[in-house]
């Protein structure tokens, strides 16, 4: 009973029970729990990646056998049939830019929340999403009403600039007021106003922009194609690649400024690096799958909760992995719980996301309290 | 002050260094220097800018002339990463990572020495183990630094200091919010750290009394200046400290390091005769309820005259070790004659206090009250 008080989320790990043992060997178990613990959380998040990809591929509106699949996926068999051509053209690419796209934005969210040095800040709520939408209004405004046409490399450079922007503003926030609660609240702020502005901008649209721009603010996977696939994953992996490089400054940064400084970390020149990272990936998912609510608060705290350690090179691939794993199901659960109609990816999102930033915002009281 | 800053043996030393905000100088030419393992203490009133100093030493606070050396070069021009491998700091800010437990905290300090991914090689595992050992943490290296109380944190704090394998460790405050025994355990493992490994330290304080007895040197900081900077035995002086803090009412006294509140005014009522320690209970009582008194007649080396002097309206007392004067027995019966109540504190009776017997008949022929213990003083009504 006094282990579950002190690790309520994770029964699941009660085999970790912590005996009364000498020092010495208190320490080497310890340091065997740490490390079996990082084992078989990566191990879990591992095999229910691969399940939900073999469900997702598997399960739609039309249902297609587990000997297809291995078929079409390893033999190259009937890839000219109508099960070939689903799951080839459309569950696949759907699917691996989920994994891309939802790792990216639990990344993200990482990345802000150790910026920040708060749990609740994420791409969403600090407006990021909303700037994104505002400029891509103006973009797509602007550029059907001078080209007819908008290419894809403009959505994805209008929403990156977007983002970027409502970062900036963010930023600058940060150096004049201290508390991070006013600075959410800024964020939300910022985010309602960017919202407004774009409305302002609908009314004023013409009808293929609206259809554009509404299909691109409720969020969804749908319609990806390998090209997508191909774009975010040449932006994905290498900010990917860049937070593991800055893994090390990023767990000293989390001591706090001071001591940081102290062990000779660039402060500058990391918040930038962070703002970037996060630019780029918050944007590439908004400018491919649209608004996103939730999942870069919910999934990094999910996965740190599960770890049980803030440390960056742990929960950088732990974040990513995870957010892979969450969109896919959600991505699942969007397009089969009310089939033939397909729900946006933020419903199912927000309906498990919020929940869970309301037990982190529980959880953290209880620890003050304690 | 002293012209002393570059000394061929310092650690540290600050050159004429001007300290302030926003490039608006609040203390300027500091000269400073503190040698390997020595202990340097900075005191003065809140706000005077000790947090100031310090800040600009660790290059948290970028300094506005003069220079900061360590190991003898210029820290402006040695490299973020040379300078964590020589200093080290524990800071003020209040940090609560999540979900860290000590032991990742303060194997944050091996930052400098890592590699690319920050990994810990097994000799980094050991001097953080060591660090821990030191600072006798090791039972909590498990725990979440968050739910660690203030004196644990303070010292797992200092234990992230010392796995830097610092030459200097610059404190702010370090003990704030700590109980004085954890205060004291703190500035043992300091002291222990500067006199055993050689590492020179450099802290703020506002316990005095702890400062004189830890510190090679003392920096009193008062606002616009240095008011002064030398040995404890140099600085410490009643008159010293109640200037630096400008203490109008109580008084320190510089040699026990024990603080008093002012004395209580009006009319003598009271008259103690004590000595050896066993009046101090009195005056202190006494004191409290707020009724003034003399003292007397104590012999001039007497302890209680460290506690009397401070609080009594009068004292009598002796030259050191001579007897009384006929004129002190007199003013003494004078000063009965005034009271109304005699206290007879129960001093050992002596070859050199024969004059204490001599005052208490005095004071009963006089049918003054007499009370001859704490629990008569508390019962009669002051």
């Amino acid at each position: 009973m006094k282990n579950t008080a002190k690790y309520p989320h994770t029964s699941l790990f009660s085999i970790f029970a912590v005996k009364e043992v000498s020092l010495p060997e208190m320490k080497e178990k310890t340091n065997n729990r740490n490390t079996a613990r990082y084992c078989i959380v990566f191990a879990v998040f591992i095999i229910l990646f691969i399940a939900a990809v073999m469900l997702s591929i598997r399960i739609g509106s039309v249902n297609i056998s587990a000997k297809d699949i291995f078929d079409i996926l390893f033999r190259g068999d009937r890839s000219d049939t109508v099960a070939g051509n689903v799951i080839l053209k459309i569950r696949l690419p759907r699917i691996i830019l989920a994994s891309l796209l939802g790792g990216a934005l639990s990344l993200s969210g990482f990345l802000i929340q150790t910026f920040f040095r708060n749990p609740i800040a994420g791409p969403f709520v600090l407006g990021i999403s909303s700037g994104a939408k505002l400029f891509l209004a103006i973009v797509t405004i602007a550029m059907t009403g001078l080209f007819s046409g908008m290419p894809v490399s403009a959505t994805v450079i209008a929403s990156f600039i977007g983002s970027l922007l409502s970062m900036l503003l963010i930023l600058l926030f940060t150096g004049r007021v201290k508390s991070m609660s006013s600075l959410l609240v800024i964020g939300i702020m910022i985010s309602f106003i960017c919202s407004a502005l774009t409305d302002l901008l609908i009314n004023f649209a013409n009808d293929s922009d609206i259809v554009n721009l509404t299909h691109w603010s409720t969020g969804s996977f749908s319609a990806a194609t390998w090209q997508d696939v191909r774009i975010s994953a040449f932006i994905v992996l290498p900010a990917l690649l860049a937070a593991f490089i800055a893994s090390k400054p990023m767990g000293a940064y989390l001591l706090g400024e001071g001591y940081a400084k102290s062990l000779g970390v660039n402060i500058k020149a990391l918040r930038v690096l962070l703002v970037l990272i996060t630019g780029v990936l918050s944007s590439c998912v908004a400018a491919f799958a649209g608004p996103i609510s939730f999942v870069g608060i919910a999934v990094p705290h999910i996965s740190r909760q599960l770890l049980k350690t803030s440390k960056p090179i742990l929960m950088i691939p732990a974040s990513f992995l995870c957010g892979a794993l969450f969109c896919v199901l959600c991505d699942l659960a969007a397009r089969t719980l009310f089939s033939p109609a397909e729900l946006s990816i933020s419903t199912v999102t927000s309906a498990i996301g919020a929940p869970v930033v309301i037990w982190l915002m529980l959880s953290r009281r209880r620890q003050n309290e304690a | 002050m002293k012209p002393d800053s570059k000394t061929a043996t310092a650690k540290l030393a600050l050159d004429h260094l001007s300290v302030g905000y926003n490039g608006v100088p609040l203390i300027s030419d500091i000269c400073l220097s503190l040698s390997k393992g020595e202990i340097m203490t900075l005191i003065g009133p809140n706000g005077s800018g000790k947090t100031t100093i310090l800040k600009s030493i660790t290059r948290h606070l970028a300094s506005i002339s003069g220079t900061v050396y360590l190991d003898e070069r210029n820290m402006r021009l040695i490299s973020g990463k040379e300078i964590a491998e020589k200093l080290a700091v524990v800071l003020t800010e209040r940090v609560r990572p999540e979900l860290m437990n000590c032991f990742e905290f303060v194997s944050a300090g091996r930052y400098p020495y890592t590699g690319t991914f920050g990994t810990l090689t097994p000799r980094d595992r050991e001097i953080v183990e060591s660090a821990l050992e030191k600072v006798n943490a090791l039972d909590i290296a498990d725990k979440d630094i968050s739910r660690i109380s203030d004196g644990q944190r303070q010292r797992i704090l200092l234990a992230r200091a010392i796995c830097q394998e610092p030459e200097v460790i610059v404190l702010d405050e370090p003990t704030s919010y700590l109980d004085i025994r954890h205060k004291i355990e703190l500035l043992e493992i300091l002291s222990g750290m500067a006199k055993n490994s050689g590492i020179s330290v450099v802290m703020s304080l506002h316990e005095i009394d702890l400062a004189e007895r830890i510190s090679d040197k003392i920096v009193c900081v008062k606002g616009d200046r240095i008011a002064a900077y030398g040995t404890p035995e140099e600085i410490f002086s009643d008159e010293t400290i109640k200037e630096l803090y400008g203490i109008s009412a109580g008084s320190f006294n510089a040699l026990l390091g024990s603080i008093e509140l002012s004395p209580p005014q009006g009319e003598i009522r009271f008259f103690v005769i004590g000595g050896a320690g066993s009046g101090i209970p009195y005056y202190r009582a006494l004191r409290k309820a707020g009724v003034p008194f003399a003292a007397g007649i104590l012999p001039g080396n007497d302890m209680d005259l460290s506690v009397a002097l401070p609080l009594a309206k009068t004292v009598l007392r002796t030259e050191p070790f001579m007897p009384a004067s006929s004129e002190l027995i007199d003013e003494a019966k004078k000063l009965i004659d005034s009271a109304d109540t005699v206290i007879d504190c129960g001093c050992p009776a002596g070859e050199f206090n024969r004059f204490n017997a001599e005052l208490l008949k005095y004071a009963s022929e006089r049918g003054k009250r007499i009370i001859r213990s704490l629990a008569g003083l508390s019962e009669a009504k002051l």
